[in-house]
Order: C-alpha cells, then sequence, then structure tokens
C-alpha cells in the first residue's frame, strides 16, 4: 500500500506495465489488476494514461474502473479485513460477528479509519460456505470467526 | 520417514493446514500438500501413509504431532473413505480431489488423468460431441441447458476462429465446488477444455475465475504451464474477474474478458453462434466441463447411468451455512433434499431446529423441512417453484428472519446489477424500500412510519463508486434522500398493500429482466414470503407448503 505521494510517477509506471497487457485482446482489467497490485489503488491520473497506452477512451477506462469493486480510487488502509456478508457466513451468525468487528477495529463498514490503519471491506463469499463466518486478513482466509479471531485480527492490524 | 498427506485448500488453510503441515515438516515427516477430501467438521486433517494405507486424524492441531505419529491420537478416524460421509457419494468428477498432489503431473496420469482427452483425439469431433449428447450432461452452473447441443452449436458454426471459455466465476453464497476442484484437480478441468476444443475446433481458452478466490487463481496458473505441452495445440490463460457477481452470467462475463464493463448482453445471438470476440463460442461451467474427462473416458453410458428423469450423472452438492457435517458431497441426482439436509448434513451446526434451506444461491428459493422429499433434480426444483443451480445448500436455523432475508436478496440484487436493464436495476431498490416498509410495519404495527434505513446497505451500494464519493453517500447523503423520498403519506404502507406491491414487483423483475440476476431475485423473495408468512407479519401461515 501506498500514499498518493507515489502518484508522481504514473506515467513511468503505466509505460512499463501497459506493453505487457496491451498486446492482449482486453487487456484493460488485467492492466488495471497490474496498477492496483503494484500501488494499490488505480488513481484518476492514471486514467488518460491507460486509455492513451491501450488506445481506447478515457470514459471507457473510467466505466471500467467504476463499474467493478475491486478497484479502488483512493489507497486502502495499510490492513485490509475483507468480511463476508452473504447468506451462508449470515447463517453463521455473521451479522453479530460484522457488528462486533467494526465495533472493535473502529471502523464502519466500507470504510477506511481516520489513522490509515485499517480498512473493512464486505465481500460476498469467499467459497469457505461451511466454516464461516469468513474473512480475508490482507490476504489470508480466516473461517469460524468468533469474539477470540476478532481479537488476534484486531492485534493483527494495529487496532 | 513417514509420508503424510495435508490438505492446502483455501478452506483447510483458513483452519489451521498450512502450520499443520509445518509441524510435521519440522518433525521430519514427508507432507504431501493435496486438495480437501471435502468433510470439513474433521479438517485440519493429516492422514499417515501406513502399510493398511492412509489413516486419517482430525480435527488435529500442531501439538498433535507425536500422538498422530505413534497412533494414540483419540481423534483417529482410520481409512477416511469409510467414513459414511464419503462411502455413500459417487465421485466421479471429484476421485481424485483429496487424494493427489495437485500439481503433479505423474500422480494425475497415474490416477487415469488424461485418458479422456486420449479417447477424445482418437475420435473426430463430432463423435466427442455425441458422446456428450449421449451422456445427458446438462449445465452444472445453473441453468441446466444440455451441454451436448451447445457443443454442436458450436461445431456447426462455421468461423475461422472459436473459444473455450469457463466460468469460474462462481460467486453464489452457499457453493465452493469450483474451488475445490480447481484447487485440488486442476489439470482435470484443463483436460475438460481441452476435449472440449478437440470436439468443436477451437485453439484458445480462458478461464475466468473471481478475484476472491486467490489460491484457485494461482494454481490454474501453476497447473497450465506445466500441462502446456499435453493439452498442446490448444492453449488456455486465467483472466481475473474483480468483484461483481453479475460476471457469473455469460454474456457479462465475455463482455468483462473483452476488457469492458461486465454488463449483460440480450440473446439472441447465442454465446455458441457469437460469443467472445464476436466468435463462436462454448462457454462452460467448471463442473460442466470437469464431468467430461469421465464421459470420455469412462463412457457415455457409464455416466448416464447415474441419476433421476432427465437430470443424468452426478452433482457435486455443497452442504453450507449452519450445517453439522458441511463439505461437499458429489453424488447421483436424486437424493432428496431432506436426506442431504438431515443424514447427511447432521442438522444445524448449532444444535437448534432447521428452519430453512436456501437452494442454489442467492437467486435460490428458500424451502421449509415440509418440502424435505423434493429429489434433486432440475424438473422436481423448478416444479416446486425454484432452482438447483450450483448445488448449494445453505441450512439456518430457527433464529433466521426469513423477511430479512428478503430483503437481503434485494439488498444484493441492487448491489450487484449491471444496469443494462430496468427491472433489476430499479426494481431491486424498490423491493429493498418495499421490504423495510414491512418490516417497519411488522416491528412496530405502525404502518405510517417512515422505515430507518438498515445499516449496511449504503455501504454495499457505494462500494461500486469508489470511497471518494462515500462519505457524502453515508450518512443522510443523496442516496438516502434518493431512496426514501417518495412520501410515505401518499402510499398505502400497510402489510397487506406492501406485500401485494412486493409480489406486483417481484413478476416484473421475473419476466422482465434480460438476466437471471434480476429474473431470479423474486424467488428468495417469494419462496421467504410463501413459505414463512408469519415474519412477514401474516398472522398465520397462508397456505400449507407440503403438495
Amino acid at each position: 500500500m501506498t500514499s498518493d505521494g507515489d502518484t508522481g510517477d504514473l506515467s513511468g509506471l503505466i509505460d512499463r506495465l501497459a506493453p505487457l497487457h496491451a498486446r492482449k485482446r482486453g487487456g484493460l482489467l488485467p492492466l488495471l489488476h497490474a496498477v492496483q497490485e503494484e500501488i494499490g489503488f488505480v488513481p484518476d491520473a492514471a486514467v488518460p494514461l491507460i486509455a492513451e497506452a491501450l488506445n481506447i477512451s478515457r470514459a471507457e477506462v473510467h466505466g471500467v474502473v467504476t463499474f467493478y469493486h475491486d478497484f479502488r480510487r483512493t489507497p486502502a488502509g495499510r490492513h485490509v479485513v475483507k468480511l463476508c456478508r452473504a447468506e451462508s457466513c449470515q447463517a453463521r451468525g455473521g451479522a453479530a460477528i460484522e457488528k462486533a468487528m467494526q465495533r472493535r477495529l473502529g471502523v464502519a463498514m466500507g470504510a477506511t479509519r481516520g489513522d490509515g490503519a485499517v480498512s473493512l471491506e464486505p465481500v460476498y463469499c469467499l467459497g469457505l460456505c461451511a466454516i464461516g463466518p469468513n474473512a480475508l486478513v490482507d490476504g489470508r482466509p480466516v473461517a469460524r470467526i468468533d469474539a477470540g479471531a476478532i481479537e488476534r485480527i484486531a492485534a493483527g492490524v494495529g487496532a | 520417514m513417514s509420508r503424510v498427506y495435508i490438505s492446502k485448500d483455501m478452506a483447510s488453510v483458513a483452519l489451521g493446514a498450512d502450520a499443520l503441515a509445518d509441524a510435521f515438516a519440522a518433525a521430519g515427516c514427508e507432507v504431501v500438500r493435496t486438495g480437501s477430501r471435502g468433510l470439513f467438521s474433521i479438517e485440519p486433517l493429516v492422514e499417515v501413509e501406513t502399510g493398511e494405507g492412509r489413516i486419517g486424524y482430525g480435527p488435529v492441531g500442531p501439538g498433535d504431532v507425536a500422538a498422530v505419529l505413534d497412533g494414540t491420537h483419540a481423534n483417529r478416524l482410520g481409512d477416511v473413505t469409510a467414513l459414511p460421509f464419503f462411502v455413500r457419494q459417487q465421485r466421479f468428477s471429484f476421485e481424485r480431489v483429496g487424494v493427489i498432489d495437485p500439481l503433479d503431473c505423474d500422480a494425475y496420469a497415474a490416477h487415469d488423468g488424461w485418458r479422456g482427452l486420449d479417447a477424445a483425439r482418437a475420435v473426430a469431433p463430432q463423435a466427442v460431441v455425441d458422446a456428450v449428447k449421449a451422456s445427458g450432461l446438462r449445465g452444472r452452473g445453473g441453468a441446466g441447458f444440455p451441454t451436448g447441443i451447445k457443443w454442436q452449436t458450436v461445431l456447426d458454426a462455421a468461423s475461422d476462429e472459436k473459444f473455450i471459455v469457463c466460468n469460474a466465476d462462481e460467486g453464489d453464497s452457499g457453493t465452493f465446488a469450483d474451488r475445490m476442484l480447481m484447487e485440488g484437480d486442476p489439470y482435470c478441468l484443463i483436460e475438460g477444455m481441452a476435449i472440449a476444443a478437440h470436439a468443436v475446433g477451437a485453439g484458445h481458452g480462458y478461464i475466468y475465475i473471481r478475484s476472491e478466490y486467490p489460491f484457485a487463481i494461482e494454481t490454474m496458473h501453476a497447473a497450465i504451464e506445466r500441462s502446456a505441452r499435453r493439452m498442446a495445440p490448444f492453449t488456455l490463460e486465467v483472466r481475473v474477474g474483480a468483484g461483481a457477481y453479475v460476471c457469473g452470467e455469460e454474456t457479462a462475463l465475455l463482455d468483462s474478458i473483452e476488457g469492458k464493463r461486465g454488463q449483460v448482453r440480450a440473446k439472441p445471438p447465442l454465446p455458441a453462434i457469437e460469443g467472445l470476440f464476436g466468435k463462436p463460442t462454448v462457454i462452460n461451467n467448471v463442473l460442466s466441463l470437469a464431468a467430461v474427462p469421465f464421459i470420455l473416458s469412462e463412457g457415455a453410458e457409464a455416466y448416464a447411468a447415474v441419476g433421476f428423469g432427465r437430470s443424468r450423472g452426478t452433482m457435486p452438492v455443497q452442504l453450507a451455512g449452519n450445517v453439522k457435517n458441511g463439505g461437499l458431497f458429489e453424488v447421483g441426482f436424486g437424493i432428496t433434499l431432506g436426506e442431504l439436509v438431515n443424514d447427511i448434513g447432521g442438522g444445524t451446526a448449532s444444535g437448534r431446529p432447521v428452519r430453512a434451506v436456501q437452494v442454489g444461491g442467492p437467486l435460490g428459493a428458500y424451502f421449509p423441512p415440509s418440502m424435505f422429499h423434493l429429489p434433486f433434480d432440475y424438473e422436481a426444483f423448478a416444479g416446486a417453484g425454484g432452482l438447483i443451480g450450483h448445488a448449494g445448500i445453505t441450512v439456518f436455523d430457527d433464529s433466521v428472519d426469513m423477511a430479512h432475508m428478503a430483503r437481503f436478496a434485494m439488498e444484493f440484487c441492487a448491489a450487484e446489477s449491471c444496469g443494462k436493464c430496468t427491472p433489476c436495476r430499479i426494481g431491486s431498490t424498490r423491493g429493498v424500500e418495499i421490504m423495510d416498509r414491512i418490516l417497519a410495519a411488522r416491528n412496530t404495527a405502525l404502518s405510517s412510519v417512515r422505515p430507518e434505513p438498515v445499516e449496511g446497505l449504503f455501504s454495499t451500494l457505494d462500494e461500486k463508486d469508489g470511497a471518494s464519493t462515500r462519505s457524502a453517500r453515508t450518512e443522510g447523503g443523496y442516496l438516502a434522500k434518493a431512496l426514501y423520498s417518495r412520501s410515505p403519506a401518499r402510499i398505502d404502507t400497510g402489510l397487506t398493500a406492501q406485500t401485494d406491491l412486493l409480489r406486483d414487483l417481484c413478476d416484473t423483475m421475473k419476466y422482465g429482466s434480460l438476466c437471471a440476476l434480476g429474473g431470479f431475485t423474486p424467488y428468495p423473495v417469494l419462496s421467504a414470503l410463501d413459505h414463512f408468512p408469519e415474519d412477514f407479519g401474516a398472522s398465520a401461515p397462508i397456505q400449507d407448503a407440503a403438495e
């Protein structure tokens, strides 16, 4: 994850990444994933550069960035907790866990905490549906989340 | 030195399999990482290779290594495949999952791998298509369309270029079979796609995997690289989704691979005629393609010999939610819902009575136990106002609020609608409003009270627009005003009127939507209303659910 300051070298980044994906048919999504992988989000300033590199319109790039839930237009927190809100986790007490997680981490679902330490995001199913409630904590799967697990997650993200 | 087998499936890792594997490695064991056997109540599971075969222990933790290795651990299961959960299964597609190292090419070949592809390449494309037709295989993604017919259409289409696309955008809650197969036996999917390519004359294929499945993405990348020579001249690449549920709809998925917004296309033209990049395209679910190697190697008759009515072969059923023995259960069609939930699943994990099961993911119907006699079969479920979908069964105990679940179905549709057609885009938001009025009327008995926005709705909706607009949208922002702008004074917010309105809205969505997202959202909503009317403020059940 990174701060806004790193976007200064944005054109260098796009110059480096675009050739890897421009030749692919339908390379826009892979390129956006690559940009987000590198700097943590897809800055608005990158949109015209990507459009230029792939020879498509800025509107097309903007449309795709804003359509998909995964692409961020602002940096996430240093840690990202993606908590499942789907039916199978709800059947195993997910709603109560969601409330407790928001309270313990000090951040509302779908937001980043003021100090930038952690983002709490909803996810709709991680495919671990018999062992919920589940979360991805910085990409690591965590199952059967209970009060103890919330404490461990909070400690891990420094909250 | 002992050899032990420990799963590296994402679910097993979430339960602590990595730490377990490290502990056994530290104790000097040769650790083979496999897929998951598919019964999560015994995970983390370790199987120790002995003179009498593999002996399983589970659940176990890193502190149990010594007791496992000397055979004294209390959680000794013996031969895992002899457990009742596995004895009753018919594993056609999942035969190797949990048994072999998923990326070990030699192990795959030693366990009958590539026999289907060799058999297919030994005959003409039409013969392969005929075999798939004869097997009776129907699309496992949910629609149940005959796979062989789809392949025939692509085979008959004249084109300089054709594609095979695998839909691995398994977004339905309560389903994980695609994920388990890709993580546990990736070559099986690759073999199925290579057979499809030979059958229709395609040169290149795509596997579209949702981004929520990082383990499956990694495994498929590695498997494609290692099997490139075996599947040649067919080539394959992975495309990663970006968190849009609607991309599980086949035409939205094609647009997403093309690098566009994942919006649904109007049909016709069918993808089989004008699919990816405008070319004839076979698009099938992971489970459909993974069933094909068995059909080619063992024969269409062997596959069709199992099943029920027009639903032939096996279905990898996924038992999920509040269920005691959750996991993957591959079995021939025709087993009843009650057998699956009570006999196999063992009822709820919480120990409370089962109140409802949702079959087929977020767009599937809720059924009460009085309908547990239903056989698992496409037609039987359609006849009962539901669908099999991707065969996920989510179990709820008696603490569930079915009106809340109906509201969630509408909320989910609003969050995930691609926006192309009006019944889905607008109808889902109106549906949330109606459900809020019903809930408010039910809860307060003061039907004119304006409902408070329920926590969570806006955080869901504003995900689409990124964080920059988030603060403006939450806490009384314009979205809240837009949602609740119609004065309640001008409409009858009573329970009866709102329930009628809900039915009318569901009718519009069901028949007016472009795809299954808007078209099937009425299934969970109306089934909850029909089978659990007491949760919607009705004094007593309107009708007995039994036929």
